[in-house]
């Protein structure tokens, strides 16, 4: 319990220091939003007052611990160039792009960790090798090119899906994930690689452990040997990787959106960097880093029950 | 030069030869030798439009094809290469530089900077690459020097971690002890004398640098944000391209190929540097 209660209290820091410093650095951006908002028919009266109704006078400490504390609250802000309340903006696209990163890191668990068993079982055979090479020039192919690539496949030589046909999951929820499918494979597979990777060697080196022949001695199979001592040991590095690999899922899924044409958060993203709409790019960016300590939060809650030894570091 | 040309033999003690470095030797140095080429040939002008000639497929006239304006896709990715290895270039150089410095100080004294230095790197490493070099960019504005100083920045925590933990490594080893008994200065023990030390570990994370710095600015400049037309890097063509996948397929295949190219030969040689030593 005290472990997990020190890394909330380290995860809430890190969040902290990450709201400061996203606040500071785009309130220190030259340009100010009132003189933005109305553009040519600014005058200094009209900016004053607005200046004055926004708060924008007060000091910057001030400032952010208001903008802080709307925040946790659920207050975004307003978008500059909609006019709207960020949060409503948003709100419907979560679930998309979030669908689409736990959809992708589903079928990196699911690709990856029967090959990497397979391959570490059957080390410097032939399916090793070649699966090894795949491997290696898979890593290489961004999400982005394989995206074009299935969709030519599957869309335009198979007619399996319809690019761009994409449907909200308020109507047809099936139909809604099946387009995300492809999208998924193509966040997934570089992501699958590295975690094969990375699960061969470390069930190799774990393998090479003592304890592994103690457990054999005992008359184990090999089998029994993996299953229930060398696999648990060797996850540990692959959860910590797994972990980092969700966090860039969702970020890896702004790409893969525009690709596939799914309109996500990641078109709001893009118009509002291009647009410097800084209200919606902090909301998103700070919703982003949350996802993305929480995460780390759980990898390291899964660590202490796999591995009990695991203590609280000082 | 004799070193360098050493790890293309076989190990003595194994018998094998060092496949991934070969390979990634000789893909690297294909491209580079490309690009340097096309400073100054290509073989046609990159930007000269040809209306008779458009969305062609894959010919010995135009061994890529040509684009929706007439365009030769072979010369366009050999400029576009330019400038995504110039992006990579630039990223790496401010990512390790500046990574290197932070890491080796903090790692090197330790105390209250090291500890807020490395809150720092954590909050900053715990944002994917993709969104940290976007939230820079947003900052900068879009452009080629920006999305190389964004990148470059959102490539120093990783950096700068690495180097710590060397130099945190290395410190308290004999050759160190020794050299500041005999009065050498810190700064001098840190990049005289622990810096040549990790440069294997550095070659091998900078190597790495270049595969993501690659990935990292085609993906950017594929959602639009980095590089601008008419200087398109190859991740621009690729998001020009797509539009073109159901009338002119081939059109997106060789500039895919060479990013592919690209990554593959910086992830070989990262791979290679790792089993040499």
């Amino acid at each position: 319990m005290r472990y997990i209660m020190k890394k909330v209290l380290s995860m809430a820091l890190t969040l902290f220091v990450v709201s400061i410093c996203v606040f500071f650095a785009f309130s220190l951006i030259p340009g100010d939003p009132v003189t933005r908002m109305f553009g040519t028919q600014a005058t200094p009266e009209l900016i004053e007052q607005y200046r004055q109704k926004m708060g924008l006078n007060d000091p910057l400490i001030v400032r952010y611990f208001r903008w802080f504390t709307s925040f946790i609250q659920g207050d975004f802000g307003t978008s500059y160039d909609y006019k709207v309340p960020v949060a409503g903006m948003i709100a419907e696209k979560i679930p998309i792009t979030l669908t689409l990163a736990i959809m992708s890191f589903v079928m990196m668990v699911i690709i990856s960790i029967p090959i990497g068993i397979y391959t570490a079982k059957h080390e410097n055979g032939i399916a090793d090798h070649i699966l090894t090479v795949i491997n290696q020039i898979i890593m290489a192919i961004p999400p982005f090119f394989s995206g074009i690539i299935m969709t030519f496949i599957f869309g335009i030589v198979f007619k399996l899906f319809k690019p761009g046909g994409f449907v909200s999951y308020t109507k047809d929820f099936w139909g809604f994930i099946e387009y995300l499918i492809l999208p998924a494979v193509a966040i997934a597979l570089p992501k699958a690689a590295m975690a094969t990777k990375l699960l061969r060697g470390s069930v190799i080196d774990e393998a090479a452990k003592d304890y592994t022949r103690t457990a054999y001695s005992r008359g184990n199979t090999t089998n029994g040997v993996l299953y229930l001592h060398v696999l648990k040991n060797a996850m540990i590095p692959v959860i910590t990787f797994m972990g980092m690999a969700l966090a860039d899922m969702v970020a890896g899924s702004i790409v893969i959106e525009q690709v596939f044409g799914i309109p996500g958060i990641s078109r709001i993203l893009l118009t509002s960097i291009n647009n410097r709409d800084y209200p919606v790019v902090e909301t998103i960016i700070m919703g982003i880093a949350t996802m993305v300590l929480v995460i780390n939060l759980l990898v390291d809650i899964i660590y202490r029950i796999i591995d009990p030894r695991i203590e609280v570091e000082d | 030069m004799k070193k360098f040309l050493s790890m293309f033999k076989k190990n003595k003690a194994t018998g094998k030869r060092n496949t991934y470095l070969i390979m990634g030797t000789i893909i690297t140095g294909l491209i580079v030798i490309i690009v340097l080429v096309g400073l100054f040939y290509t073989p046609y002008s990159p930007t000269k439009m040809d209306s008779s000639a458009k969305l062609q497929g894959f010919s010995f006239k135009h061994i890529m094809g040509t684009d929706h304006m007439g365009r030769d896709v072979f010369s366009r990715v050999v400029y576009g290469s330019r400038i995504t290895l110039a992006i990579a270039t630039f990223t790496v150089l401010i990512g390790a530089g500046l990574g290197t410095i932070i890491g080796a100080i903090t790692g090197y004294f330790g105390g209250i900077l090291d500890e807020f230095t490395m809150r720092v790197v954590d909050a900053m490493l715990a944002f994917p690459s993709i969104l940290l070099s976007l939230v820079f960019v947003s900052l900068f504005g879009t452009g080629t020097y920006q999305v190389a100083i964004a990148l470059g920045i959102s490539f120093v925590p990783s950096f700068a971690r690495i180097v710590r933990g060397e130099v945190l490594r290395c410190k308290n080893m004999d050759y160190v002890e020794v050299a500041r008994l005999q009065g050498v200065s810190d700064l001098r023990i840190i990049f005289v004398h622990i810096l040549p030390n990790i440069t294997g570990v550095l070659v091998s994370t900078i190597m790495i640098g270049f595969n993501n710095a690659v990935l990292a600015e085609a993906g950017l400049s594929f959602l639009g944000i980095g590089s601008q037309p008419p200087y398109a890097s190859l991740g621009n063509m690729l998001s020009d391209a797509q539009s073109y996948l159901f009338s002119r397929p081939s059109y997106v295949l060789g500039i895919g190929a060479t990013i592919v190219l690209m990554v593959l030969g910086f992830s070989f040689l990262s791979e290679g540097m790792k089993r040499w030593k």
